[in-house]
């Protein structure tokens, strides 16, 4: 420490000094704060609405053609009798998604995010002033595709759903843990692909996603031309009739009072 | 991730503490990260330079904090560290873990100068 000048003195360590400098008071203040409470807090508003109506909220992520609107195309001509469903679709331009989705005769909406990656709750709760829930079973609200930033956004969802196609790789999980993370489900998409993709293991994969310490079930989905969807439509008629809780919660901290 | 929005929502809740407390300057930030947040350590650093002008913050000291990562086993109930990719339970293997540290992204503290006496001019 300089002695003579004093230059490494600063107000908070003027005290320990000893120097008499008129330095001025210093307050260190203990927070604790999490940084995404904003959002969580919109998302929990969401949530609580969701829950007034009875509507089961799912979350759908992957990356860009992973296949994502045709599952949710498919999922709507095997449950539309007896399920009431809407969509809420997340894309960066064009209502492509949303159109599809209308011309099977369910409510869909189209959030255009402009630049922004993913969704919010604030974008969500946005686009529900223009969706009525009264009546609806289930609500797919289908992300930007995207494996890295809609991970990190609540919007109210009761569970995450995450896409991983078999063109993509086996080794996704490993590449992307905190999207693989958060997903309650994931879905191997194009698995009818899987025959003529030589180097893509599913037990690899599978092996991957156990390392990210969650019992994430993988259910295997082919959406196009002879549409395999067994699994898929059993998993989410086991969430229909299982009570609202959230699977995995974002983990906040205390925050301290200021 | 959105570092830029991330610390546009720390400078928010920063100038309401300052404020609180009649600060004249906001002299050191802490904010603690977990390497399984979502947000990227020196690119947060690096959105702070831009995010920091004109405000309260302008001239204070961002410190970052990188945690780790704890897991705890629900099988064996050991608590060890372990990787983004590899929240394996150190002791037994076991793959049914909680993370316990490594999500966080969160204003730990701020150091403020504050007035000595009443009727010093507050921050704005």
């Amino acid at each position: 420490m300089c002695d003579t000048c004093g230059c490494t003195i600063t107000s908070g360590n003027a005290h320990l000094a000893g120097v008499n400098r008129a330095v001025p008071p210093a307050t260190n203040v203990e927070v604790l704060k999490d940084l995404l409470a904003a959002n969580d807090r919109v998302a929990q508003h969401n949530r609580e609405h969701f829950d007034e109506h009875g509507v089961l909220a799912i979350n759908l992520m992957s990356s860009p053609g992973a296949g994502k609107t045709t599952l949710l195309e498919a999922t709507i001509l095997a449950l539309r009798d007896r399920y009431r469903i809407a969509v809420i679709e997340g894309d960066l331009e064009t209502d492509r998604d949303a159109a599809r989705i209308r011309a099977h005769g369910v409510p869909a909406l189209q959030i255009t995010t402009g630049t922004a990656c993913h969704l919010d709750a604030h974008l969500v709760h946005q686009a529900l002033h223009d969706l009525p829930l009264a009546g609806l079973d289930l609500l797919f609200i289908e992300n930007v595709g995207n494996l890295v930033c809609p991970a990190s956004f609540d919007l109210g969802q009761h569970r995450n759903v995450v896409l991983l196609c078999s063109t993509e790789g086996d080794d996704k999980p490993a590449k992307y843990p905190v999207m693989f993370r958060a997903a309650d489900l994931v879905v191997l998409s194009k698995a009818d692909l899987l025959g003529v993709l030589e180097d893509f293991d599913p037990l690899r994969a599978e092996a991957a996603l156990r390392a990210l310490g969650r019992e994430t079930p993988v259910i295997r989905t082919a959406a196009r031309r002879s549409p395999a969807l067994d699994d898929w439509l059993e998993w989410l008629e086991r969430q229909l009739s299982a009570p609202r809780a959230i699977a995995q919660p974002r983990p906040l901290p205390a925050t301290a009072a200021v | 991730m959105h570092e830029l929005s991330v610390c546009q929502a720390l400078i928010d809740e920063v100038a309401r503490i300052a404020t609180r407390h009649d600060a004249r300057a906001v002299e050191r930030i802490t904010v603690e990260v977990g390497p399984l947040s979502g947000v990227e350590p020196e690119l947060l650093a690096r959105a702070f330079e831009i995010a920091r002008l004109g405000t309260c913050t302008a001239r204070a000291e961002l410190s970052i904090t990188l945690l780790g990562i704890t897991v705890r086993c629900s099988d064996c109930g050991a608590v060890s560290p372990a990787q983004p990719n590899r929240l394996l339970c150190a002791a037994c293997g076991g793959y049914r873990t909680k993370v316990v540290e490594g999500t966080e992204l969160r204003l730990r503290a701020v150091e403020l100068e504050v007035p000595e006496a009443a009727g010093a001019a507050p921050l704005h």
